[in-house]
């Protein structure tokens, strides 16, 4: 990343302008050429710097108000292949194997499980245990009491050298 | 909670489920996606600058892949004793590299994730908060990720 992506992120990373032609706004702003711009962009998507262009809903608003972080402890061999299959469920947006620490904490395997209700996430969590079967040696939900702080992923911009 | 979804039409559940990513980088995005919806990109502009001030949308734009542009974030976890939670919640929010932090109903009920620009500044920021608050971390980054997305049905 150089200088360039970098001013493009930090210009970007809180939203796309509402107007007409939201790339010349943005290039304007940075005082580049539209086209420029446009071509670092794509290439961020290539290479998966940006994951994706788009709208992300706040799922609360959409009803989704059961949101648990489900933990799985499964066989070190095994965790690519039941990742992927845990990761391909529609109602799980994040998985990813983590490090457990043994004793107390023996999970290596993490879904975000979201639904409307607690029953509903009761019966996904159902659904995860039918799937990994055998292979699953314990798993615990974690529920969200509060959220403490959130200020969210941000890149800083650069300081002026 | 009863939600109340009245004030969402067809149109615009038709466009939050559009619009989950393959936004296209063109001189008239809107327009594009706006032919697709059969509406006016007026429309489209104008509907999407409500569902974004009533918080419908938390965020319209690209989405940044931050440990691929080189920082570094990890998802830790503290138990904590229940008298001691104020306290301790106070001193780990103060650490600017703690982005989210969340209460959860279990032993392990403190998880916050940090973003720094370096591997090293995560271990570093840890140990920091280890020693203010006398409790062990459980640093628990990813070793690798299988799926992060969202597909919610509007």
């Amino acid at each position: 990343m150089d200088d360039l992506d970098r001013k493009i992120i930090t210009a970007t990373q809180s939203g796309l302008p509402l107007v007409k032609e939201p790339y010349q706004a943005i290039a304007q702003q940075l005082d580049i050429a539209p086209d420029l711009l446009k071509q670092r962009m794509r290439v961020m998507l290539e290479e998966g710097k940006i994951r994706r262009i788009g709208a992300v809903p706040n799922h609360y608003k959409l009803g989704y108000t059961a949101n648990a972080m489900s933990v799985w402890n499964v066989p070190d061999e095994m965790i690519k292949e039941l990742g992927q299959q845990l990761g391909a469920l529609s109602f799980v947006s994040h998985c990813y194997e983590r490090p457990r620490f043994l004793p107390e904490w023996p999970y290596n395997l993490f879904a975000m499980l979201h639904g409307k209700s607690k029953d509903e996430v009761a019966e996904k969590v159902q659904e995860v245990a039918t799937l990994l079967g055998e292979h699953c040696a314990g798993y615990e939900l974690l529920y969200s009491k509060q959220i403490l702080k959130k200020t969210g992923l941000r890149l800083k911009e650069l300081s002026p050298k | 909670m009863l939600v109340d979804d009245s004030y969402m039409d067809k149109m615009d559940r038709k466009i939050i489920n559009m619009l989950q990513g393959d936004f296209p980088i063109d001189d008239h995005p809107y327009q594009i996606i706006a032919k697709k919806l059969k509406i006016k990109e007026e429309e489209l502009i104008q509907r999407l600058e409500i569902l974004l001030e009533n918080r419908t949308l938390t965020r319209f734009g690209p989405m940044y892949d931050i440990q691929k542009l080189g920082g570094s974030f990890s998802l830790c976890a503290i138990r904590v004793p229940s008298e001691r939670f104020e306290e301790v919640t106070e001193v780990v929010n103060s650490f600017s590299e703690v982005a989210h932090n969340y209460e959860r109903d279990h032993e392990f009920n403190m998880w916050y994730v940090l973003a720094t620009e370096s591997l090293a500044q995560i271990d570093k920021t840890n140990q920091a908060i280890e020693k203010k608050i006398g409790l062990k971390v459980y640093n628990m980054p990813k070793i690798q990720e299988f799926f992060v997305g969202l597909h919610f049905q509007a």
